[in-house]
């Protein structure tokens, strides 16, 4: 009987009922009384000398306030990189200046050069072409190979290069791995892309600065991730406002994706600009603006070697890979390519030998960051390539393959530094291949056939690493920050509760999980549980939700919370039976005396916490309150295994998503239903890189793909029905609720199968056989590797 | 957006008299409105077609042509183009609901985007396009990607359809835009084929004079096998280079014959 409330049952999404009616409460839903408006006016060139900027004719127009521009942020502090890399030569990366608005160069289309604030932002917008650039067009450096290069332009003049960081991992693996790939009986080489992409959360950014001269206070209001981590980095580097005048706000979120987690020039305009001109001032992006100013994801240039023995054991895995950086370095951009990459270099997989370089690079691009999955599906893409690669080339089972080569015993330290806690990854694939059909391929393959399409399958396994982060680890690794969270129980004197968490949702249902996990431990209703996030004026200091970490960090904060919630309450209910407190037992809901039938209702005993009238006042405190911040241990390895079936028109290059079917092991699972969306989302956005999305650049750094008449994404006819299952649960062994996060695991482990099954229905064919196709795959990419 | 005034005149002469005086006809606005928003276009003033009866609705003429008013939806042509289903369909595919319940056959025309629907089944039909002054045959009204024959301030009206014996159209869409990347509209009259293409071509929509002479001497797909579409004016972009797109041309044109109906 599955549950209908607690911890594992699949409770319907409470915020829904408001998103679903229109009755969110969005950044762009908050005006504020003499709110002004802002208009950036944005570079239409990619790499430029500004020489000036004349905005006398602007600042005249009507209902002009005033025009801001680098010049007014010369005294602030510049956008920071929250995570130091040192190169393998031991010496810290380059670190470039961030302005908040272009100051003597313009670095890529859509950098913020001019800031209008008006009363209307038609009024801002019209005195925006009113402004003057004096500016030089410079070469722009687009192309990562190209940009390291001794003879390239540089992207910023003061570092000695466009190359940001040489990083290898491990550095003393190298001389192994090299070796062992010489030796090896054969070694599969791959090249290729991994897309940049475009986040495209439903709800564009929005900011709103708001100042109060009476009390020195700033509030901005954001569409945030992790407020806290906007108002530490914000307050604390850009514009120097200490924390106890700095509120931030992020309210309900319409979708972040990575994207939303980062600290934009925008919001430390509007927060700056809001005390400068001692009105509220309000930017909304437009979905064109979105697009060249949005951190943009992934974008590695990668070449993978695999070696492999006589029997077909992998001995050793080499990777170079060029990252971009874009123009400047985004929030968590170094990161990405580094830590949450090259620790994933394993796999699934007991490879003994594995170097990973990857060169971070500067261009005259949007800068890159985080996007679902964040450097685990860079690195999952190759891994899985690779082996289908070579499974191809030895004429081997590609399932065969990877199970005789998978890590079967736990813990397991991997030779890229990271020790994976538990897994079964025979389990997942042993259950992929039950729900996937394996059986009826080959009648489908067939029927296909018969109407003159291609059908192929891919599989492939993927591990990620989340519940971000140990904060120690990380600091070690160059993080300028920890990376726990926190979570405050408040219980009412009648015995409903408020939690604050650090974590933050947008879209991911903490308003109906987490109440589960308290419902379940205190055995009162879920609807008696509410939870409160996104207002630093109002939680303790966490630090967001992303890398699946909301339910594994903050949720392990919020259960030590009630832990310490339920002691004291017990010491009360000992008080009120005279019974001693070790032999309280709580229980759907009522406190009872171990052994008799002595007992009292939870809500008699938080009501006696709030009027302590009979009460041990000389023991403990009145009230019912209690905070936690929880540091994870280490991160927790979700796995699992994928496959997809495509059909191929070998005419147009069309591929069609037949089947895709997916075996997770998250843990354990507090919302089965909340999962399985999790799960559905993260494929389609997976799907959506490798068939659809592909942010292309020309030459001249001009953006082509700037809306969604150049930019595609997935839409419900371009995805199948999914077959997902998470049965497969081996929990967590080091958090108190066994979970490992489910966010972005369909987004990690969906691209390689689409691209290995496009590769097999090709093989099908009678035409030439194709090794690699990049991403996205295009009817055109398709049909010109075909021929 | 650049202010502008509206102005919604309830018949066609009112329009034709408001055009008069300057200003550039609002029609569904599905392409105008985005142009406006990005600013794009400053036009200063914009007559608005859609509140005038007399430009709106479908229906047949004595030669048994669909004839289409210029402001009529792409939803009203696919619920009543019935006579003449290869019409019906393509409106039916033009954008999603809420184009097609806003946007109109005169602004189609009239805009010509090189990868509209509408365009090829004009041409491939050789249908009459009617506007406020004259009529215009297909063949002479289209000159060009966003270029016609419609002189300042014209307005198309109507657009008169002979209904061939069969006819398809096959759409194969970019992913993005979900315009058409190539589309070819084939109908067989009595004398003879036309063969018409949207998005495939520099020159905007044509015709493929050798397909038509090979489908009016024998009307099946394999008539076309052998012939290849001259990848030279094709256009090339994110989506497809022109050897893509001149294969596509083939592959569409074949299967909009095994299909026509
Ligand atoms: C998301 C989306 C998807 C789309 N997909 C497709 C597609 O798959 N295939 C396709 O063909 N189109 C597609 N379109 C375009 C759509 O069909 C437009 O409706 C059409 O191109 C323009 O018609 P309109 O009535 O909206 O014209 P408007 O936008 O109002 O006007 C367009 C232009 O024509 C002029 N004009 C309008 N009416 C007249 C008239 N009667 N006489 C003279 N000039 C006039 C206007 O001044 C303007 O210059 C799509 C549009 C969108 C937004």
């Amino acid at each position: 009987m599955p549950k209908d409330s607690g911890i594992g049952a699949s409770s319907k999404r409470r915020e829904d009922v408001r998103f679903l009616t229109g009755s969110g409460n969005y950044t762009d839903d908050i005006n504020i009384f003499g709110q002004l408006h802002v208009h950036f006016l944005r570079a239409d060139m990619a790499h430029a000398k500004l020489n000036g900027v004349d905005t006398a004719a602007a600042e005249a127009m009507p209902g002009v306030h005033r025009v801001f521009t680098g010049a007014d942020f010369e005294a602030v502090g510049g956008i920071p990189c929250g995570w130091l890399i040192t190169d393998r030569f031991g010496q810290p990366m380059q670190e470039p200046r961030h302005p908040v608005l272009a100051h003597g160069k313009i670095r890529h289309v859509g950098e913020p050069i001019c800031a209008v604030v008006a009363d209307t932002l038609a009024q801002a917008r019209d005195a925006a072409e009113a402004i003057v650039l004096d500016y030089e067009t410079l070469p722009a450096v687009i192309d990562m190979k190209a940009a390291v290069s001794d003879s390239s332009v540089k992207v910023h003049e003061e570092l000695t290069s466009n190359l940001c960081y040489d990083w290898g991992f491990v550095e003393d693996n190298r001389d192994a791995v090299d070796a062992a790939i010489k030796g090896a009986a054969h070694v599969t080489t791959l090249e290729l892309v991994n897309n940049r992409l475009v986040a495209n959360p439903m709800e564009p950014r929005v900011a709103v600065g708001e100042y109060n001269r009476s009390d020195d206070m700033h509030t901005l209001h954001t569409t945030s991730q992790n407020p806290h981590v906007i108002r530490l980095l914000m307050g604390a580097f850009v514009l120097g406002i200490p924390e106890h005048k700095l509120r931030v706000v992020a309210p309900d979120v319409g979708g972040g994706f990575g994207t939303k987690i980062f600290h934009y020039a925008e919001e430390a305009f509007c927060t700056f600009a809001a005390k400068a001109l001692n009105r509220p001032v309000k930017w909304t992006s437009t979905r064109s603006e979105a697009f060249m100013s949005d951190a943009h994801g992934r974008d590695h240039v990668t070449k993978i070697e695999l070696a492999l023995d006589a029997d077909n054991n992998f001995v050793a895995v080499r990777t170079e890979t060029y990252a971009n950086m874009g123009a400047y370095l985004s929030t968590f951009a170094s990161s990405v390519p580094t830590w949450l990459h090259g620790t994933l270099m394993a796999g699934n997989y007991k490879t003994p030998h594995v170097y990973v370089n990857v060169k971070a690079v500067f261009t005259n691009t949007v800068p890159v960051d985080a996007y679902r999955g964040a450097g685990r599906p860079e690195a999952t893409y190759q891994l899985e390539r690779v082996i289908d690669m070579a499974a191809r080339e030895l004429g081997v089972d590609p399932i065969a393959l990877r199970r005789q080569n998978f890590i079967t015993e736990f813990p397991y330290a991997t030779p890229v530094a990271v020790e994976y806690d538990t897994g079964d990854y025979h389990a997942t694939m042993d259950k992929l291949e039950e729900i996937a059909d394996f059986a009826g391929f080959k009648a489908r393959r067939a029927e296909s056939e018969r109407n003159g399409k291609l059908r192929g399958l891919g599989i492939n396994c993927y591990i990620e690493a989340c519940g971000i982060a140990p904060s120690n680890l990380v600091g070690q690794l160059g993080a300028r920050a920890g990376l726990y969270d926190a979570a405050t129980v408040r219980v009412n004197a009648t015995g409903s509760i408020s939690v604050m968490v650090g974590a933050h949702s947008h879209g991911q249902g903490h308003e109906t999980s987490f109440p589960q996990v308290i419902s379940e431990m205190i055995g009162i209703p879920e609807d008696q549980i509410t939870i409160v996030h996104g207002d630093t004026s109002k939680i303790p200091f966490g630090m967001g939700t992303y890398g699946s970490r909301s339910l594994a960090v903050c949720g392990s904060a919020m259960v030590r919370a009630a832990e310490k919630v339920i002691n004291k309450a017990k010491k009360i209910a000992a008080h009120l039976l005279e019974a001693s407190d070790g032999d309280i037992e709580l229980k759907d809901g009522r406190f009872s005396v171990a052994g008799t039938d002595k007992s009292v209702a939870w809500g008699d005993v938080t009501l006696a916490a709030y009027v302590p009238h009979n009460y041990p006042l000389t023991d403990i405190e009145p009230g019912l309150e209690e905070t936690a911040f929880y540091d994870p241990a280490n991160f927790t390895y979700p796995s699992g295994a994928y496959a997809c079936e495509v059909e191929l028109d070998p005419e147009t290059g069309h591929v069609k998503i037949d089947r895709f079917s997916a075996a997770d092991d998250f843990g354990n699972i507090i919302n089965p239903m909340i999962v399985t969306g999790q799960v559905h989302g993260g494929i389609a956005q997976g799907i959506g890189q490798a068939m659809l999305e592909g942010c292309v650049y020309d030459a001249d750094g001009q953006l082509l793909s700037a809306s969604y008449m150049d930019y595609a994404m997935p839409r419900a006819l371009d995805v199948p029905f999914y077959t997902v299952d998470h049965s497969c649960q081996t929990p967590c062994t080091h958090n108190p609720l066994g979970v490992k996060g489910c966010g972005e695991a369909g987004a990690i482990g969906s691209p390689p199968s689409v691209v290995n099954a496009v590769i097999d229905a090709i093989a099908s064919g009678s035409g030439k056989a194709v090794a690699h196709i990049d991403m996205p795959l295009t009817p055109s990419r398709v049909w010109a590797a075909m021929q | 957006m650049y202010a502008f005034d509206l102005e919604r005149p309830t018949t066609l002469d009112a329009a034709v008299k408001a055009m008069a005086a300057g200003g550039q006809p609002l029609s569904g606005g599905q392409t105008l409105i985005p142009t406006l928003k990005a600013r794009l276009a400053d036009p200063g003033k914009l007559i608005s077609l859609h509140s005038i009866p007399e430009l709106k609705g479908v229906s047949t003429d004595a030669e048994g042509r669909i004839c289409i008013k210029g402001a009529t939806t792409h939803g009203t042509v696919a619920a009543e183009a019935v006579a003449y289903p290869a019409l019906a369909h393509l409106a039916a595919r033009i954008g999603d609901p809420a184009v097609r319940t806003r946007g109109t056959i005169g602004g189609s025309l009239a805009n010509n985007d090189p990868s509209a629907c509408y365009p090829a089944a004009a041409l491939g039909s050789g249908a009459t396009i009617c506007t406020d002054r004259r009529e215009i045959a297909a063949d002479d009204y289209f000159q060009g990607m966003f270029a016609t024959a419609l002189e300042d301030g014209e307005i198309v009206t109507e657009v008169k359809f002979p209904v061939p014996q069969v006819a398809a159209y096959e759409k194969f869409i970019q992913p993005a835009s979900r315009f058409p990347l190539v589309a070819v509209f084939v109908a067989k009259f009595a004398d003879g084929v036309r063969v018409a293409i949207t998005g495939a071509s520099e020159t905007g929509v044509f015709r493929w004079a050798e397909a038509e002479a090979a489908l009016s001497a024998r009307f099946e797909a394999s008539a076309l096998d052998g012939l290849a579409m001259d990848p030279d004016h094709m256009i090339a972009d994110l989506h497809g280079d022109k050897a893509y797109r001149a294969h596509l041309c083939g592959v569409m044109a074949k299967r909009a014959v095994m299909h026509a109906a």
